[in-house]
């Protein structure tokens, strides 16, 4: 009880900090935008994009500009030098791992609102033919890549040269996650749609998200601990 | 007190080592002749003799990298300092060996299959394995003071990734030979096959004792800078 109270209160700090100046929102969704067009360049050949090119860029957007929030959520602990007193409250340590899981979620989860449908404009690809299962991995993708990045993000707050560090070693753990997502989506979006085979890639993607939010609540304490 | 932690260093490990340096030299000195003298694969012809080194260097690497996520997890959650300087030893020799295999791995292909890299699933795993180490490793150096917690973090998410990855791949593609292979060598073959894993791992071994012994070493010189200092 105590836990889902901390898990609340950071939660709602972070979003209200958000909510005011929105300046991670903007900037990631952008960031996003820009992404899935310079991405569009390599990937459309005399007006048609390449098959299977709108699940990558998809993917290669989500990652990229995850990494940035990531970046940017952990950034704004540091400069106000907070996390710290974050860390010295009589609280749950991973109870402030899963506030600020969630955070970044919420905030992923906003620009996947944008991203998603622009992706399916601008490729004319059928993402919403099985909004159930399409939905299921980009959840399950973002969890398993916000579970690991949120981690790495607050052990580097202390590093040097943590904006480079993290996503040398953000991609190469959540490759699982990557490859998953891209073929997955690919699958739900090929001529004749199959289910079953994004139905077995969604299955590592929750088991890649158990066994990795498990480690991470378990490993945040003594990473934390100075 | 320093000092005394150095000699008492000096165990089993310290003793044995120059005996099985001399071993290991021995048994590579040899390897040569065992393959040798190992029948031609029936398709690939004399460039299969590269898999004599090219499997073995990857067992090595597969064997310091699971050293490194146990010693980071003992480091992690009992917080001896020494259990770092094995991780951290660990991981280099992972780097070396992951060297070593992806030279090796693209030479081979290149006449086996025609082409340099294959986006298989083994070489993808290794690829993927090789690459978190070498983040690891550049944690270490340019994470500044007390990167090391953070890379043991690196390399128990690393390791406990590799079954993932592993998976991940194999449903993605796959064009390398199956694991079985190892299991259905001709007599001829096994015999070398598994001379040069022994070598291998005896490397390994040795390297994983002189590197952990130049940690331990650092570390006292460190705190007899510091009695020095105060008094």
């Amino acid at each position: 009880m105590r836990f889902l109270h901390t898990v609340l209160l950071v939660l709602e700090k972070d979003l209200r900090i958000e909510v005011r100046s929105m300046e991670i929102f903007y900037t990631t969704v952008f960031f996003a935008v820009a992404c899935v067009l310079v991405f569009s360049f390599g990937f459309v050949r005399e007006g048609e994009p390449i098959e299977g090119a709108a699940a990558g860029i998809l993917w290669i957007a989500i990652a990229f500009s995850g990494t940035l929030a990531l970046g940017r959520t952990f950034e704004r602990e540091r400069h106000g030098d907070t996390l710290r007193a974050l860390m010295m409250a009589p609280v749950d340590r991973p109870a402030l791992y899963v506030a600020k899981l969630l955070g970044v979620l919420v905030l992923l989860a906003a620009v996947e609102a944008v991203v998603v449908p622009l992706i399916a404009l601008m490729f004319q690809a059928p993402l919403f033919a099985e909004p159930l299962m399409l939905g299921g991995l980009l959840f399950a993708g973002t969890v398993g890549f916000a579970a690991v990045g949120t981690l790495f993000a607050a052990m580097l707050v202390r590093a040097r040269s943590r904006d480079v560090l993290l996503p040398v070693l953000l991609y190469p753990i959540t490759v699982p996650v990557i490859i998953a997502g891209v073929r997955g989506t690919a699958a739900l979006l090929q001529g004749e749609p199959d289910v079953g085979m994004a139905r077995a890639w969604l299955s590592m993607l929750v088991f890649f998200d158990v066994v990795f939010i498990t480690l991470a609540l378990w490993t945040f304490e003594p990473l934390m601990t100075d | 007190m320093g000092v005394q932690a150095v000699k008492s260093d000096q165990g089993l490990a310290h003793r044995a080592f120059p005996a099985l340096s001399v071993l290991a030299a021995a048994m590579f000195a040899y390897a040569p002749f065992m393959i040798m003298g190992a029948p031609y694969e029936s398709t690939m012809g004399l460039v299969q003799k590269i898999f004599y080194f090219h499997v073995p260097a990857w067992f090595a690497m597969f064997t310091a990298a699971a050293v490194c996520g146990l010693a980071s997890a003992m480091y992690l959650f009992g917080g001896r300092k020494s259990w770092d300087g094995v991780a951290a030893s660990a991981a280099e020799i992972v780097v070396v060996f992951g060297a070593i295999g992806l030279i090796t791995g693209p030479l081979w292909g290149r006449k086996a299959w025609g082409v340099w890299w294959q986006w298989d699933a083994r070489l993808t795993l290794s690829l993927v394995v090789w690459l978190t180490f070498v983040a690891y490793l550049l944690l270490r150096r340019f994470g500044g003071a007390g990167s090391e917690k953070l890379a043991a973090g690196v390399a128990l998410f690393g390791v406990a990734n590799i079954p993932f990855v592993y998976q991940s791949v194999n449903w993605w593609r796959t064009v390398h030979p199956k694991t079985t292979v190892v299991m259905t060598l001709g007599p001829g073959m096994r015999g070398a096959f598994w001379w040069c894993v022994g070598a291998f791992l005896l490397l390994t071994v040795l390297l994983l004792i002189a590197r952990i012994r130049l940690e331990r070493e650092r570390a006292t010189l460190d705190d007899l800078y510091l009695l020095v200092e105060e008094s």
